[in-house]
């Protein structure tokens, strides 16, 4: 009879129509529409007299129309078993166990305080948190919840600075209302004091902030104007073609982040083009590591090496590809890390790919610590905690306690945090030892944060006294990227996001040791082109690292660090002078300002600062005409091509994602950890999203 | 690469506007076929599934990780179905569907398919329950989902599929008589 079946499928294929595509439309934007009504407050589904309630009768129906023959012979002998055992003495026995019941004995168990008998606010938690466990299956099933009770070291008073909290952002509740919640059994009081709940699941409250705080510049594109989020992005305008007459000094800072790649894949991987100005050239061009030729023993911390080649997308112009390799000290004579994670636990961190996942990606990083290391924990959710006192690295267990007790709840208040943070740092501070505050949050600064500027200032000044900032950004939707960059560049340190538990491998398994050893300070370049050789110029990225040209010789001015082992890369797409691709016509009546003839095209300078010291070094080198580019360099330009794409930029002509896949997939070089193969399947998915 | 129907239905569910759009995106053509199935009628379809998308939003908070999007999205669409038949008053009503869409299709194309035909007096003869049964099983899916999906256990599918394989054949037996 399977025949018949299937001759029965091809047929209803057949019949079936394609859907009206305005019916279509219409009908997902309705769905949209009602999405986003919905959002703010999510009332409960209606009951309707179709199910009616679901009471005992209804049950047992259920139960009986569901039951086959051989689940009512399961279950009735399952019944007659269980009478057995219960009432009668020999059975008894043998529920009676020979010895005492076998448990799991975790790493957590050992020193966990028994768990307590859960109050009902553990129980909400609880639930939320199980949701996400489900995603992220901890390999050690140690009890979140209970343990926020069984840890005395936490702040037991939790509680009430997060409804103080509640009513500054002007969520109407009253303190009652919270009581009540804590008090009775969850269910009723979810559903009568909706609000109170909002510090408790953090789903509402986001949204809820968002409708308040949605930008509305892009409100007429429909598909993103119903899909409000309070994303924002540090860039600016892609730097323009200059002349080099008029302009002929290049000068930026260098910028080891990486945090732009992770938000493009994270975009592209749920099927959208990423904004364009979440996509940061140099930051996806320096994802990647690159194998260029190490420094030498006695040399500057690192060395430049420049290599001028075709421009893949134009072939009039040329590109010129300055690289920076940092040296790799001894990993054995590292000295000892003091670091601080301050870690937001307000409630939008209630996401699988937040909390949980921040969790996961610290317990990797443990295992890069030495016993000498120490690590100490401040949260910040309403009001700032310290979870963990200064603890050696080798104490694995009370660390990993801190970081698994912690829940995500409250708002956020990232100042009272990084403050407590850099006061817990200088307590740790000793000589020769590397002082570093790591913060991790999707970038919710919103509580306490009157002055961004005031905080930067507060950062760069805590930089100066040698405690840096790293910045860790996490999940989607909230991500505020241009206060996590502002933070990371004024704290000299690197932002990255992580998206997936690979990307936690990388940022703090693979490249820890660049993250947080630097090996040369406000490292800046200047670029100056010979205008007898080069009539146009532009830098491919660092928008938002540009410096004035003044700022080069001023030791004053901050910049990017370069870590151990980190390298930095930096392309410019050049014009010859004469070139068909020339964009401006040359001036009739300039006056000749090249008095002698050079064959250098220009000339690269880089000054950086020893890390503790004051007073800047030079590196120079000149920029010599066409060379034969390594498989590094043409790996690179692939990636700025496909960084233009997506930003689409005007200076790509007929190039596109055919040839910046072809050009990334023949230098995907040795790859030992797939990135580079990784970013030709983005690529790829560019390319079809884009159609 | 791409993010699963489940992270981005999680997504939806805690206010994620994109994830949704582009959730409802990748389903609607799979949803509309199966709304075809179990209405057997192209205007009834295209109004059941503007219900269903109506309605979806709400309905998201209710979706559980433990259920793949699909089965949660087909317990949705046969619910909606079924509220939907339930507004209508008599069992002429309810079937009219295949009705209209027989009318409409002799009027359009004279010398159609023999089999369809068949296929739309075979859908016509069956009940709602076994209907939907066979939309689902025809939409690719293994009994357990679809006993999933219904509520109902994997046994009382494969009942349903033998009864709806009956009622076929003796259609069959039908015709071959005359």
């Amino acid at each position: 009879m399977t025949d018949d079946l299937n001759d029965l499928k091809a047929m209803m294929d057949k019949a079936t129509p394609r859907p009206d595509a305005a019916r279509r439309t219409a009908n997902i934007a309705l769905a949209q529409k009602n999405f986003a009504d919905l959002q703010g407050s999510r009332p409960e589904l209606r009951p309707t007299s179709a199910t009616g309630p679901k009471g005992l009768w209804t049950g047992v129906k259920t139960m009986l129309h569901a039951m086959t023959t051989k689940g009512g012979l399961a279950t009735t002998t399952a019944l007659v078993a269980c009478g057995f055992l219960f009432l009668t003495p020999q059975a008894q026995d043998i529920l009676r166990p020979p010895s005492a019941p076998q448990m799991t004995v975790t790493e957590f168990d050992r020193v966990a305080a028994p768990p307590a008998p859960l109050p009902e606010t553990a129980a909400i938690q609880g639930a939320t948190i199980d949701e996400s466990r489900e995603v992220f299956a901890s390999p050690l099933p140690a009890p979140e919840p209970e343990l926020n009770f069984a840890n005395p070291s936490r702040p037991t008073t939790k509680q009430l600075p997060q409804i103080a909290s509640d009513a500054q952002l002007g969520v109407s509740e009253s303190a009652e209302g919270m009581m009540d919640l804590q008090a009775t059994t969850a269910a009723p009081a979810l559903r009568t004091a909706p609000s109170a709940a909002h510090s408790l699941t953090a789903a509402p409250e986001v949204s809820g902030a968002r409708r308040v705080t949605a930008p509305t510049s892009q409100a007429d594109d429909p598909a993103i104007a119903l899909a409000p989020n309070t994303e924002s992005f540090a860039n600016a305008d892609t730097n323009p073609f200059k002349i080099t007459a008029e302009d002929p000094v290049s000068t930026f800072s260098i910028d080891v982040d990486t945090a732009s790649y992770a938000v493009v894949r994270s975009s592209l991987s749920r099927g959208a083009l990423p904004p364009a100005d979440a996509v940061r050239i140099e930051e996806l061009i320096n994802y990647f590591p690159y194998d260029y030729p190490a420094p030498d023993a006695d040399e500057a911390p690192f060395r430049p090496v420049v290599t001028t080649f075709e421009t893949p997308w134009n072939a009039d112009t040329q590109l010129v590809h300055i690289a920076l390799q940092g040296r790799m000290p001894e990993i054995d004579a590292r000295p000892a890390l003091n670091l601080v994670f301050l870690i937001d636990t307000s409630g939008s961190m209630d996401d699988p790919t937040k909390l949980p996942l921040l969790k996961q990606s610290f317990r990797l990083m443990l295992d890069q610590l030495r016993p000498q290391d120490q690590v100490a924990i401040v949260e910040y959710a309403g009001s700032a905690g310290q979870v963990l006192a200064p603890t050696a690295a080798s104490d694995r267990t009370t660390i990993l306690q801190s970081i698994q007790s912690l829940g995500a709840g409250g708002s956020t208040n990232g100042q009272g945090g990084l403050e407590q943070a850099y006061s817990l740092a200088d307590t740790m501070r000793e000589d020769g030892e590397v002082n570093r505050v790591i913060l991790a949050t999707d970038g919710d600064f919103n509580v306490g944060l009157s002055d961004p500027d005031a905080l930067k200032d507060f950062i760069a000044a805590k930089r100066d006294t040698g405690t840096y900032l790293s910045v860790l950004g996490f999940g989607r939707g909230n991500l505020d990227d241009a206060t996590m960059q502002a933070l990371a560049q004024n704290g000299n340190g690197t932002a990255a996001y992580i998206d997936t538990l690979s990307e936690a491998q990388k940022v703090l398994v693979d490249q820890l040791s660049g993250a947080l050893f630097p090996i040369a300070g406000d490292v800046k370049v200047q670029v100056e082109f010979n205008p007898a050789q080069i009539a146009e110029y532009r830098l491919i990225g660092y928008e938002t690292r540009a410096l004035n040209r003044e700022d080069f010789n001023n030791d004053a001015v901050d910049a990017g660090e370069l870590g151990a082992g980190h390298t930095v890369t930096a392309i410019f797409e050049v014009t010859p002078v004469g070139s068909p691709a020339q964009l401006s016509d040359p001036l009739r009546y300039a006056p000749n300002t090249v008095a002698e003839t050079s064959d250098e095209l220009g000339f690269v300078k880089l000054r950086y600062k020893d890390p503790g010291a004051s007073v800047s070094k030079l590196i120079e080198a000149p920029i010599i005409g066409n060379s034969t580019p390594s498989t590094e360099a043409r790996f690179a330009a692939a990636v700025a091509g496909f960084g233009q794409l997506l930003r689409n930029d005007p200076y790509l002509g007929d190039w596109g994602y055919d040839e910046a896949i072809a050009l990334a997939t023949a230098n995907r070089g040795a790859d030992a950890f797939g990135y580079r193969t990784e970013a030709v399947q983005l690529m790829r998915l560019a390319q079809s999203l884009s159609r | 690469m791409m993010t699963s129907d489940e992270d981005l239905a999680t997504a939806a569910a805690a206010g994620d506007g994109a994830a949704f759009a582009s959730l409802l995106d990748r389903h609607y053509d799979r949803l509309f076929a199966f709304c075809f199935r179990i209405t057997g009628s192209r205007s009834a379809a295209e109004d059941l599934t503007q219900d269903i998308c109506a309605a979806l939003p709400a309905k998201l908070a209710s979706y559980q990780r433990r259920a793949k999007v699909t089965t949660w999205l087909y317990r949705v669409a046969v619910n909606a179905a079924h509220d939907q038949r339930r507004k209508r008053a008599t069992y002429a009503n309810a079937t009219a569907g295949w009705g209209d869409w027989e009318i409409n299709r002799t009027a359009a194309n004279a010398d159609t398919d023999e089999k369809l035909d068949w296929l739309i007096t075979a859908m016509n003869r069956l009940s709602d329950d076994l209907r939907d049964t066979l939309a689902l099983v025809l939409d690719d899916m293994t009994h357990a989902q679809a006993a999933e999906v219904l509520g109902i256990s994997e046994g009382t599918i494969s009942w349903r599929i033998s009864e709806a394989k009956k009622a076929l054949r003796a259609l069959k037996e039908q015709e071959d008589m005359v």
